[in-house]
């Protein structure tokens, strides 16, 4: 019983921990199903992580927070948009450079509006997203097994967490059942195709970075007040990046981006847990070696074990009209 | 032929009586300094075929991409129906009916043939509906036209034929009853043309009108009922197909007559500087392209290797280039076996006195993305300078000199590759490998996608090697051009050597029923081939014994 409460506290922070890479994921499958390489993930995870702990410090109102976190990251997509499509700029570079004016403007915004060497003021429990039980949560959590699992794992998280498991499959649906999402994979893999057929590349390329940072806004949102209760430097810690690699690994489908999200979370979990455990043989490893084990398990996914991950074929390319 | 041209005149009298399908009114276009089209009048007969034939550079696509709404003309009307209409873009041009099969496809690759067909004509925001429909309606179209292709295939599975197919059915499927091929055979094998054309035929039964853009007069001959020539952005004539010949089409082509026949005189061989024997070459999957070929190649000759194009001569010209590790056999140069294998087993050739004009320039023959004096002396840079040093000045005046012997436009060494001519870019290769003076010279298509100008440059500078007592091995897919160069030539069909020929006696229908790999006297084989036969020798190629100028598109643009 005891391995096996330990079992669902694991589980149930990997959930925690993989919901903004699950944001993040679905929001990169988007843009670059589209054709547009999305670097700037990180970049918008931290902005809108931002922008949502300040709005809630200064409202009192996460909804506001929600409200300014997708706002930053609409704004930032529309920079990466305008360099990127209509501009015909390089994509990672506008990328790369959305990720340092994050990185730049989130600290100097924080410490001269709050004063607080670049952290927002703690928010208080009315200010965050909390989390919801789900209905008989409470009566069934002594149900052997099955209760631990729907009152834990299941119950008790916040909205945003239950917004990107339904993600998912609204994801999986738009793209293979729609005519958006027929005519937004059309645009990633031969742009051209779509212009003789009589449709604008720019427009649906700009729709999809729309619902890209939506996305992304929602998983800065959850980082910073959902999961915390406010904003600190470089509180995104790469996840935006670790988003992109899943998606590699997920080969640019829904699914297996969530079950690739998931994995990720359940490393950064069993490395939170293993810290400070005896090791038959080994003893105690210090707390590095632990903390680096996602990171090595990720290249080593990454390196050896997905096959051939064949790229959206437009992506990265500016389309220009030729003739 | 006779029947077909009654035919084609009652179709275009019944015709007359309608309004044309499209006419265009005085459409001008330019780019910038240069006037892509000058004053266009053109129309077309609903329910016919109407071949538009030209030069690269004539206008043909620039015209087709006005109607298509890629550009908007200057000025000028065209009219639809009857009716004048101002099409501004490719959805405009959809809804009028108009649909355009091009060149190069537009297909999403790793789309299914139905997911294509729809893509942007979806009727509603779910696909469900859609593509039931869709399904039915394909099998419909492919009932009515002969237009089978599995809807539920990958394009990327299948053949350019068939990924033509999906085009053409593209278009139906939106209800286009006018029909616009870029030159749609370009990318086909002879059988695929062939099955093309049946399709065409239908479709114009079945009412529909299909505008031809071609370089190959043949393909005009056989299918079209009119035909326009187009001549540096002009539009010189409207010619009844019946009524004409691929003589005086090319005649309107080109502005002169073209002297195709190439004046040279006969070849007094000396020794035997190439020699290949019993060469086994094998593709990158492993397939065996090349079969126990033998042949010697003497000083002051031309051996020209015909056949369809696939039968080997890639890999063949590739192996004994050097570019590609032979399996079995030898290649002896100048009496002396020179292995190639290994990444350097061209260099060891180019050092035994072995030059080479690959068969595509842009992929093997040049670094487009470098200047003129770069590209002309890649491949024999070791020896301007010596160690990590370049001699630059002494290249760039080398480079200068050839440009003026081969007559290189523009004169320029400090341009960028690219932005030459595709003939004058042949001219680059042809002048850095013929000007180092080899023994053995290697060919391949030295005049593809090249106009006609420099094709006769071209020509003469190769006769002008073997005078001065060079080797040459000629590989080209048009066998006018074999016949026209060499002194000997040798059939290849299927990676091996199935005959050989005297350009002067030899036929063009004997020719033929070699490349299509009918043996003379072979039994054992024989019901096989002559199943096989329709396959490869088209009515096109063994009806017009003409000879067409090769006008190829280039390439580049």
């Amino acid at each position: 019983m005891h391995y096996y409460t330990d079992l669902i506290l694991i589980l149930d922070s990997t959930v925690r921990l993989a919901i903004p890479l699950i944001l993040a994921c679905l929001a990169g499958l988007y843009s670059e199903r589209a054709g547009i390489v999305d670097i700037g993930l990180e970049g918008k995870l931290l902005g809108a992580a931002f922008g949502a702990a300040a709005m809630s410090a200064v409202t009192g109102s996460p909804w506001l927070g929600l409200l300014a976190g997708i706002g930053v990251a609409l704004g930032m997509s529309g920079i990466h948009g305008l360099a990127s499509i209509n501009l015909k700029g390089n994509q990672i570079i506008s990328g790369v450079a959305l990720n340092f004016l994050a990185a730049g403007l989130t600290t100097f915004l924080g410490q001269s509006w709050f004063h607080r060497g670049g952290f927002t003021p703690q928010l208080s429990q009315s200010q965050r997203f909390g989390p919801i039980s789900l209905p008989y949560a409470d009566q069934v959590k002594d149900v052997p097994i099955l209760g631990g699992l729907y009152s834990e794992l299941i119950s008790g998280h916040n909205i945003l967490a239950y917004v990107a498991f339904i993600a998912v499959p609204v994801t999986a649906w738009v793209l293979f059942s729609t005519r958006f999402g027929l005519r937004l994979r059309a645009v990633g893999e031969n742009p051209k195709a779509l212009d003789t057929a009589g449709m604008s590349v720019t427009l649906l390329r700009y729709q999809a970075l729309i619902i890209t940072a939506v996305l992304v806004g929602i998983g800065g949102t959850y980082l910073s007040i959902a999961q915390s209760a406010g904003f600190n430097n470089n509180m995104s810690a790469g996840r935006g990046y670790i988003a992109l690699a899943a998606l590699i690994f997920a080969k640019w489908k829904p699914w297996p981006a969530l079950a690739t999200c998931l994995l990720f979370g359940f490393l950064d979990a069993l490395q939170f847990r293993l810290q400070g455990i005896q090791f038959p043989v080994i003893g105690e490893v210090p707390v590095q070696a632990i903390q680096v084990l996602p990171y090595i398990l990720t290249v080593v996914l990454l390196a050896g074990f997905i096959g051939r991950a064949v790229a959206p074929k437009a992506a990265g390319q500016p389309y220009t009209k030729e003739r | 032929m006779a029947k077909d041209a009654s035919s084609s005149t009652q179709r275009l009298e019944t015709a007359a009586a309608l309004p044309p399908a499209i006419k265009l009114v005085g459409i001008n276009k330019s780019f910038g300094p240069v006037r892509a089209n000058r004053d266009i009048h053109l129309s077309v007969q609903r329910g016919t075929v109407h071949g538009i034939v030209g030069e690269n550079g004539a206008g043909k696509s620039t015209l087709m991409s006005i109607l298509y709404g890629f550009y908007t003309a200057d000025s000028g009307t065209i009219h639809v129906s009857g009716k004048p209409v101002s099409i501004t873009d490719s959805r405009h041009a959809l809804a009028l009916g108009i649909g355009m099969v091009h060149q190069h496809f537009m297909l999403v690759d790793n789309f299914t043939v139905i997911e294509n067909v729809v893509l942007g004509a979806e009727d509603s925001a779910l696909l469900g509906p859609t593509l039931s429909k869709a399904r039915d309606q394909l099998k419909q179209l492919a009932k009515d036209y002969g237009l089978e292709v599995d809807p539920d295939a990958l394009i990327e599975d299948l053949s350019v034929g068939q990924q033509q197919r999906v085009e053409i059915l593209k278009a139906l499927y939106r209800g286009a009853d006018i029909l616009i091929l870029d030159e749609p055979t370009g990318v086909l094998t002879p059988a695929e043309a062939d099955h093309l054309f049946r399709i065409l035929k239908t479709l114009r039964d079945e009412g529909k009108t299909i505008i031809l853009i071609t370089h190959k007069l043949r393909e005009i001959m056989a299918i079209t009922d009119e035909v326009s020539v187009m001549r540096q952005g002009t539009m010189v004539k409207t010619l009844e197909t019946a009524q004409t010949s691929p003589g005086e089409l090319a005649e309107l082509m080109v502005g002169r007559r073209v002297l195709l026949e190439v004046e040279k005189g006969p070849a007094s061989p000396g020794d035997v500087l190439l020699k290949v024997k019993d060469l086994v070459v094998t593709d990158d999957f492993g397939i065996a392209r090349v079969k126990n070929v033998s042949f010697q190649v003497r000083a002051g000759e031309i051996v020209g290797i015909a056949g369809v194009a696939g039968n080997g001569q890639s890999e063949l010209l590739e192996a004994i280039s050097g570019m590609r590790d032979q399996t079995l056999g030898s290649v002896e140069v100048n009496g002396q076996a020179i292995s190639a294998f290994g990444d350097d087993g061209a260099a060891r050739l180019r050092d035994a006195g072995l030059a080479h004009v690959p068969e595509d320039r842009l992929r093997e023959g040049l670094v487009t993305t470098l200047l003129e004096w770069e590209n002309s002396i890649l491949g024999y840079h070791n020896s301007y300078g010596s160690g990590l040093g370049l001699d630059i000045a002494k290249a760039k005046s080398e480079a200068a000199e050839r440009i003026e012997k081969f007559d290189i436009r523009p004169a320029n060494t400090a341009l960028k590759t690219a932005n030459f001519s595709g003939g004058n870019q042949q001219k680059i290769v042809l002048a850095r490998e013929m000007e180092r003076n080899p023994d053995v010279l290697i060919v391949g298509q030295p005049t593809r996608g090249v106009d006609i100008g420099a094709i006769e440059f071209i020509h003469k500078q190769i006769i002008a090697m073997r005078d001065a007592g060079k080797a040459i091995l000629l590989v080209s897919v048009e066998l006018d051009e074999i016949r026209s160069l060499s002194d000997r030539i040798l059939v290849l069909f299927d990676g091996e050597i199935v005959g050989e020929a005297d350009p002067a006696t030899a036929d063009e229908g004997a020719l033929g029923l070699l490349m299509a790999g009918v043996h003379e006297g072979g039994a054992s084989g024989e019901s096989e081939t002559e199943a096989r036969l329709p396959e490869h020798v088209t009515p096109i190629e063994k009806t017009l014994t003409e000879m067409s100028p090769r006008v190829d598109k280039d390439e580049s643009q």
